[in-house]
């Protein structure tokens, strides 16, 4: 069944508004770093714009702010969204295989984990409008967050600020946790991932793995495992 | 500082682009290899969940509230709550429990 473009659209902005909401406030809090960065709230607007990515430009300013070179921000870039060139991976199986370049391009501009968590989630095959309509939201709520929190970031009380720096988690379990209650395989997982990712960021040992490597070996061995042990039998992934 | 920050967008602007979209053009046959489909599949929950913990409790000014925030963020999501409710949770759990832990 083929909902047409317009509705389609629409379907993807309703979806996107409680992203919207949560880029807002989450961004707010990078925004601070921004400016700690020594960016203006404009130049904090404009990487949130092209940049998307909250642990990508988190650890990028963290690295302008200590003077280091292009090519150290453009590893530090890499390494931190390195999930996502594996999320677009799996998208690029979602699509219908006649989707043109053009559309997969801007589709791709946008990988997020949650509106890659809504686009995995559409039943069926993804047409990529579906995605830009929540984009159309998602976009400036991100960029408009991190302006504005370079912005006036520091007026806000503490208390407000360590509130809604765990708005982003949030985020996080509400994209894994459904999936958890469906497939018994993913909640283990989970529990595993916490588990290892406990031992590996709390125990000295593992200090010298720059945490944004942490992240990928752990996915890369974690969720190679589970494909060695678990493979998925053949039908949709997990819908 | 003698480096321009317009540049450092730029460089993190394009790595960004590069990574999300290179995968998404340049692989258009659907994957048939079952041990490759399934880590594709799992690479989503797993990367999240990693990333989720321990931080969440390194994100507050006190541990025990951003874990108290990610345990009831798992319950508002097993009760099939929204992205924007389970996040309010959250930040609702964490305000709370500061002004009484602070």
């Amino acid at each position: 069944m083929k909902d047409n473009t317009r509705t389609l659209l629409l379907k993807g902005m309703k979806d996107g508004v409680p992203i919207m909401i949560g880029y807002f406030a989450v961004s707010f809090t990078l925004g601070i770093a921004a400016k700690n960065a020594g960016l203006t709230p404009f130049q904090a607007a404009l990487a949130s714009l092209f940049n998307n990515a909250s642990a990508g430009e988190f650890a990028a300013f963290t690295l302008i702010r200590s003077g280091a070179g292009y090519a150290s921000v453009a590893l530090m870039t890499l390494i931190a969204n390195a999930r996502y060139l594996l999320m677009s991976f799996a998208l690029s199986q979602k699509l219908e295989e006649n989707t043109g370049t053009i559309k997969r391009m801007i589709l791709g501009f946008d990988v997020t984990d949650e509106l890659f968590g809504i686009s995995m989630m559409y039943p069926g095959k993804l047409d990529p409008i579906y995605t830009y309509g929540a984009m159309l939201l998602a976009l400036p709520g991100w960029s408009l967050g991190t302006g504005l929190g370079a912005l006036m970031g520091e007026l806000l009380p503490i208390r407000i600020v360590s509130a809604l720096s765990v708005g982003l988690y949030g985020m996080f379990i509400a994209c894994i946790i459904p999936q958890a209650k469906k497939d018994r395989v993913v909640l283990y997982l989970i529990i595993a991932c916490f588990v290892l990712s406990g031992i590996v960021n709390l125990m000295p040992w593992f200090d010298i793995i720059p945490s944004g490597t942490k992240v990928i070996l752990l996915t890369v061995l974690i969720a190679g495992a589970a494909a060695v042990l678990f493979p998925v039998k053949e039908d949709e992934d997990g819908k | 500082m003698e480096n321009n920050i317009y540049v450092y967008i730029l460089v993190m602007a394009l790595v960004s682009f590069l990574i999300r979209v290179l995968p998404l053009t340049l692989v258009r046959k659907p994957i048939t290899n079952i041990y490759l489909r399934s880590f594709l599949y799992y690479v989503p929950y797993v990367t999240l969940a990693v990333m989720t913990f321990p931080s969440i409790m390194s994100a507050t000014q006190s541990p025990i509230a951003g874990g108290a925030a990610l345990i009831t963020g798992i319950a508002a999501a097993w009760k099939g709550k929204s992205l924007f409710v389970v996040a309010l949770v959250c930040c609702i759990t964490v305000l709370l429990l500061e002004f009484v832990l602070i």
